[in-house]
């Protein structure tokens, strides 16, 4: 047995989101738009998964009644969808407008000036 | 059976009156964007006031059925709450229905005097706006709001570019990534709330919410307060705040004025959701953000106040006073009574009109003011100082409250309804000097503008006086707040039956889900044996 047997799913993939969070945020408070941009896709990724496995995690569980003698919860999946195409929408302008400030101020940084030395 | 056709696009009407709000605009905007803007502005400008004219007249015929307690519910697609998604329109949703149509109206009117032509899609992204703040106030299930709140901003940070330039890319950027940020704790406080209570939709939760109890109990507060923080994101609560100024100040004119509404939208979800959700008969979640949420409104309208006696320009003092109002509004949520609660709604539409119109107007002065412009220093003498002059007293005295305009009433109403509440000192304090500091704020400008004239060499700076059109959107705007004074009396009866009739589970639960008592039924018991791969 390995060390690893007893560790559950529910821990793996919260500590996985917990993770990528951290990533997401530390990337976030950084000054220039690139990484920005980066933080907040890899929160939306975190917070997508934590949504969906908000329905709890099941295997071998159609989330379809009468298809089995247990069902996962089809409302979160539905839920995730709607999340992830308005962040698909919403990620796709963040990086046309950082492009167009980039292009207006002539930096990358979000203050729209480079920071005094 | 002979029904005229008349008669079937009548039931038609009175059947689907409840999402018209939402659909009115959506249709015209994607009507703008199949006609397109490029050499046919003066239509686009008449379908726009047409449909937004229409908008506000079904959210009046919505206020007037609204105000016989019947509670209109629309269930999307015809499945049955708290399955499918259900629109709801009480007196609260109608009211925040007629003031984003009262507010819309005369701002379109303004920017139909030459802003809409500095930029392209701005009557579509107009009324794309206006489709997400109608949905978020209509709509009865939680993610369904947040579908509305990603309409509504999507719309907002491209209006705010309106204009272009490198300030409002400038701040662009730090606007989109802060909504989007708070987008991504929206989605985690309703994922927790569905995690812990099985349901989203606003009646069923309410119902349920009291049954939690124990650890779930707990986690279910961590995403009360969550969504307190998103929320307050909008609205512009105190450590939330320091985004909206510079983002309303480097606005064109009309889309600040319309941004007046969009901290209402965060007003109007906190007492939604911590109001009536996790309001007092919530169990043991019950009241989660009372201790939050007064202190920091409070604070919230002091330090908003202070920031607008140092600002530099117009804008940005207009900005301040947005923040100061809203503070006021929350603090009169926070003491949790209907009273306040009615208080706050009668100030809310209040500040809001005024707010919009302040928005408009200084940019009217700014106009006028040679290269002064909106700096708060001595200029060049303004072309029509009686009529701008005069409207900015008016502006000024009902934000700062003085009798008998509205503003005054608002206050007084907050004031009475905090008498007997432990905090009523510190809101007495804090309403009071935001008050006075608002009128001394608003002096040192008026004077600054008017009087302390730099004379110029050849004449005043700029000799055109403003634009009719554009005088008569900011009148009619100021106008609609100084009515509200002489409707008083039947408006104060209106949101007192709004506040009554938001803490009547029963009317809701009825009007929602069905006959009193009836258990929804809840499919996926939690928690069941999770992965059983693990062991």
């Amino acid at each position: 047995m390995s060390l690893f047997a007893n560790i559950s799913m529910e821990f793996l993939v919260a500590t996985g989101i917990g993770w990528v969070t951290a990533c997401g945020v530390y990337l976030m408070l950084r000054g220039r738009s690139f990484p920005v941009v980066l933080g907040l896709t890899l929160l939306g990724y975190a917070v997508n998964i934590f949504i969906f496995v908000m329905g709890r995690l099941w295997s071998a569980a159609p989330p379809i009644l009468g298809q089995g003698a247990v069902q996962a919860d089809p409302l979160p999946q539905a839920l995730v969808l709607t999340a992830i195409v308005i962040g698909f929408a919403t990620t796709g302008f963040v990086i046309e407008l950082a492009l167009r400030s980039r292009a207006e101020s002539g930096t990358d940084h979000v203050d729209g000036r480079e920071p005094r030395a | 059976m002979n029904m005229s056709f008349a008669d079937v696009m009548m039931q038609l009407f009175r059947q689907h009156l409840a999402v018209l709000p939402v659909l009115l605009p959506s249709f015209t905007a994607m009507l703008m964007l199949l006609i397109g803007d490029r050499d046919s502005l003066p239509r686009l400008r008449r379908i726009a006031l047409v449909s937004v004219a229409l908008g506000l007249m079904f959210a009046l015929k919505l206020a007037m059925e609204a105000d016989d307690d019947t509670l209109r519910v629309y269930r999307v697609g015809d499945w049955p709450a708290p399955f499918g998604i259900v629109l709801v329109i009480d007196r609260l949703s109608a009211l925040m229905l007629v003031l984003t149509q009262a507010v819309a109206l005369p701002v379109l009117f303004y920017a139909s005097g030459g802003w809409d032509s500095h930029g392209r899609h701005f009557h579509a992204l107009f009324q794309f706006q206006l489709m997400g703040l109608n949905g978020a106030f209509v709509t009865g299930d939680l993610f369904n709001l947040f579908v509305f709140f990603e309409v509504l901003l999507i719309a907002s940070y491209v209006l705010l570019l309106h204009g272009q330039g490198r300030e409002r890319f400038r701040v662009g950027v730090q606007y989109v990534a802060i909504n989007l940020a708070a987008s991504a704790l929206f989605l985690i406080g309703i994922a927790l709330i569905y995690a812990t209570v099985g349901t989203l939709n606003m009646t069923d939760l309410a119902q349920r919410v009291p049954l939690v109890s124990g650890d779930d109990a707990v986690v279910l507060k961590a995403a009360a307060l969550i969504l307190l923080v998103v929320f307050g994101v909008k609205a512009a609560i105190l450590p939330l705040h320091l985004w909206l100024p510079s983002t309303y100040a480097a606005a064109s004119a009309p889309v600040a004025a319309l941004f007046a509404i969009m901290t209402k939208v965060g007003v109007y979800s906190i007492l939604r959701v911590h109001g009536v959700i996790f309001g007092a008969d919530a169990g043991a979640s019950a009241l989660t953000v009372e201790p939050w949420l007064l202190p920091l409104a409070l604070g919230t309208s002091a330090l908003a106040v202070f920031g607008m006696l140092a600002a530099h320009t117009l804008p940005r003092m207009v900005a301040y006073m947005t923040v100061a109002s809203v503070g006021t509004i929350l603090a009169a949520l926070g003491l949790f009574s209907e009273a306040a609660w009615s208080a706050a709604l009668y100030y809310m539409a209040h500040s809001t009109l005024i707010i919009a119109a302040l928005f408009l107007l200084v940019e009217l002065v700014s106009a006028q003011r040679g290269d002064a412009a909106d700096r708060l220093e001595a200029g060049p003498a303004v072309a029509q100082p009686a009529l701008l002059g005069l409207l900015m007293l008016l502006a000024a005295a009902s934000a700062a409250g003085l009798p008998p305009l509205p503003g005054f009433i608002g206050k007084l109403m907050v004031l009475q309804a905090s008498s007997g509440h432990e905090a009523q000192t510190w809101v007495w304090t804090v309403v009071l000097l935001v008050g006075f500091l608002t009128l001394l704020g608003l002096a040192r400008a008026g004077s600054v503008l008017f009087w302390s004239v730099r004379p110029e060499p050849g004449g005043s700076g700029t000799t055109a006086g403003a634009s009719p059109r554009l005088v008569l959107a900011t009148v009619s705007l100021i106008g609609a707040g100084v009515l509200m004074s002489v409707l008083a009396g039947p408006l104060k009866r209106y949101t007192d039956a709004a506040a009554v009739q938001l803490v009547d589970r029963r009317a809701y639960q009825e009007a929602v889900l069905g006959a009193v008592g009836a258990q929804t039924t809840q499919p996926y018991v939690f928690p069941r044996p999770a992965s059983e791969g693990a062991q």
